[in-house]
């Protein structure tokens, strides 16, 4: 069987009905990484050992019928800012050192209390501050599509490592666009859930109130189905939800008669949208409605707006997040250095990369007395502004569907050299993360240099289910999340 | 310009971090930029609306003080780049 080319629940069937095994499965990606991963440099760590040891685990448990669940048994990669116990886990800094949790992640937790198998450890953006995946201390990761263009960011590795078939699934985290935008930039399916929805418990924070994690994979019932195993209340998080949660997979029946759908005017009048990516993301529109949506236009008055009340709120709680990297707990301390202060000064200024410096100053700045007003409380008043536009567009429509990024995957080096530019290419991203939206990322088509582009399904909160089901419904009627590239 | 030098050093002291020359320039550039950006925030009109923090109603988390295992102290020591069998350890703080 050609284990590479299988979703996670064909992976997941198959190894039930005894066709193939975990350890083969696992061993298919570890060694399909072993071959690619020099072109792509998805993954920061591989754990060849430990997952096959937990992949023939997994086979005597289902053999035995003590697993049961879809994804038992299936190879899954997670980012480096997830902590995985006594697996390095990096967040592409220096300054985590060789750092090694002590504990398992919630979601880490949960995925393999289910038996499915962490291979390896994900690059992406140094603290996940960045949209291409180059900041990375351990390097920049390529997109499988192009090698000379980024992935997209900050979760670069879990797109990438889908798309070029060294993961078959993978878990991402998104708090401006992480997930989603390298989704779209790689051609995969990624889904960033409604706040509160995973717990992130040993996910190392970037900004607390917009970060939440989620599944990158190659489809949407893919995706549904590592919802399903992360999802629910953990009382390590106490943001995340006490609510009743569906179930995902089970909730996908590709109906979408009679739903409404929204398409942002202000969205695709933007200055610098690729007319190639207007043009695939209302062919999505076309599609669903020919499957009997309604589609309508929708003012999204606000857009102006979400990328500098993102930024600030952002920067502020990193600023804060961030103060504990110290030198003194864990991973890299400076040699040199005069004094406890002069540790802190030390070690954080060899530590931390550029853009972390830069959204810690940011952040300090819009926290600062005399400054705070101005910026940090006028960012939680916008905040609050878009997020009743939000509540009033919900109470007529379904969803909404956008793009995901203005163009395609832009070459390396590229955005670093204008970084306010590559800040206002998140603006379709970061307003699902400031009203705690759930945002899918579906493949839907191809630019004239062949490289891929993501639309955009945004949905009311905990509506979950209704925008899996439309990203489903979608996927029923097309082919673009089939595609995959030749890695050269 | 809001963002000048002075500015810069005084809050990468507040941040604990040190910059050079070069890269405090640089900071005071892109800084500058993205600041001046946000400006476009007082066009929106917020008079009388209320800063939000959290999307969903979140109130303080209660629970009974229970006496649980913890994570071994050896294993969380590991981590430090400087440490005792007991402690971490950091230059003197007190003359």
């Amino acid at each position: 069987m050609d284990i590479l080319n299988m979703t996670a629940l064909e992976i997941g069937s198959a190894i039930k009905e005894g066709k193939i095994t975990s350890v083969e499965a696992t061993k298919a990606v570890l060694e399909a990484a072993k071959s690619v991963d020099e072109a792509i440099n998805a993954y920061i760590t591989i754990c060849s050992a430990e997952a096959l040891a937990k992949a023939a685990e997994a086979d005597k448990k289902i053999a035995a019928g003590e697993l049961k669940g879809p994804l038992a048994g299936v190879p899954i990669a997670i980012k480096d800012n997830i902590c995985t116990k006594g697996v390095k886990t990096t967040c592409a800094s220096k300054i985590l050192g060789d750092f090694a949790p002590v504990y398992n992640a919630t979601v880490v937790e949960k995925l393999e209390a289910e038996g499915a198998v962490v291979v390896g450890k994900l690059n992406m953006d140094e603290f996940a501050m960045g949209s291409t995946s180059e900041t990375s201390y351990y390097g920049a990761t390529k997109n499988p599509w192009d090698t000379n263009k980024v992935p997209g960011g900050s979760s670069g590795g879990a797109a990438a490592a889908v798309a070029a078939k060294e993961a078959i699934c993978s878990l991402g985290s998104d708090t401006g666009g992480s997930i989603r935008q390298p989704a779209a930039y790689c051609g995969v399916t990624g889904f960033k859930p409604t706040y509160g929805t995973v717990s992130r418990f040993g996910l190392i924070a970037y900004a607390s109130s917009l970060d939440q994690i989620g599944p990158v994979a190659k489809d949407v019932a893919d995706c549904a189905a590592i919802m399903d195993v992360i999802k629910g209340k953990d009382s390590y998080d106490g943001t995340s939800l006490d609510v009743e949660y569906p179930e995902y997979l089970k909730s996908l029946n590709g109906d979408v008669k009679g739903l409404k759908i929204g398409l942002p005017t202000e969205c695709f009048k933007t200055d610098g949208l690729d007319p190639e990516v207007s043009e695939k993301v209302k062919a999505v529109a076309d599609t669903l409605k020919a499957m009997g949506a309604e589609v309508e236009e929708v003012s999204l008055p606000f857009l102006d707006y979400v990328i500098p009340a993102y930024y600030i709120i952002a920067a502020a709680e990193a600023s804060s997040n961030l103060s504990r990297f110290d030198g003194v707990k864990y991973g890299f301390r400076a040699a040199d250095y005069d004094g406890l202060v002069d540790l802190y000064n030390a070690t954080r200024s060899e530590g931390f990369g550029n853009e972390v410096k830069k959204r810690i100053l940011l952040g300090t700045f819009v926290l600062s007395s005399g400054y705070y007003d101005a910026y940090y409380r006028k960012a939680l008043k916008v905040k609050a502004v878009i997020k009743q536009k939000f509540d009033e567009i919900f109470s007529k429509f379904d969803c909404i569907i956008c793009p995901v990024a203005p163009s395609t995957a832009p070459l390396i080096g590229k955005s670093l050299a204008d970084p306010l530019k590559m800040y206002l290419s998140d603006i379709f991203t970061v307003s699902v993360n400031i009203a705690g939206l759930p945002g899918l990322s579906v493949p839907c088509g191809f630019d004239k240099s062949g490289m891929p582009i993501g639309a955009q399904i945004i949905g009311a909160t905990l509506s979950d289910a209704k925008v899996l089901n439309i990203g489903y419904a979608y996927q029923q009627s097309t082919e673009f999340h089939k595609s995959f590239p030749e890695v050269k | 310009m809001l963002i000048t030098k002075e500015l810069v050093e005084y809050v990468a002291e507040l941040s604990r971090i040190k910059l050079d020359e070069q890269s405090a320039e640089k900071m005071e550039k892109e800084l500058g930029a993205i600041v001046e950006y946000m400006e476009v925030l007082n066009k929106l009109d917020t008079d009388g609306v209320e800063p939000l923090s959290h999307v969903f109603n979140i109130t303080n988390v209660m629970r009974e003080d229970e006496v649980k295992e913890s994570y071994d102290r050896a294993d969380i020591l590991k981590n430090a780049p400087e440490r005792t069998d007991e402690t971490f350890v950091v230059p003197k703080t007190v003359e």
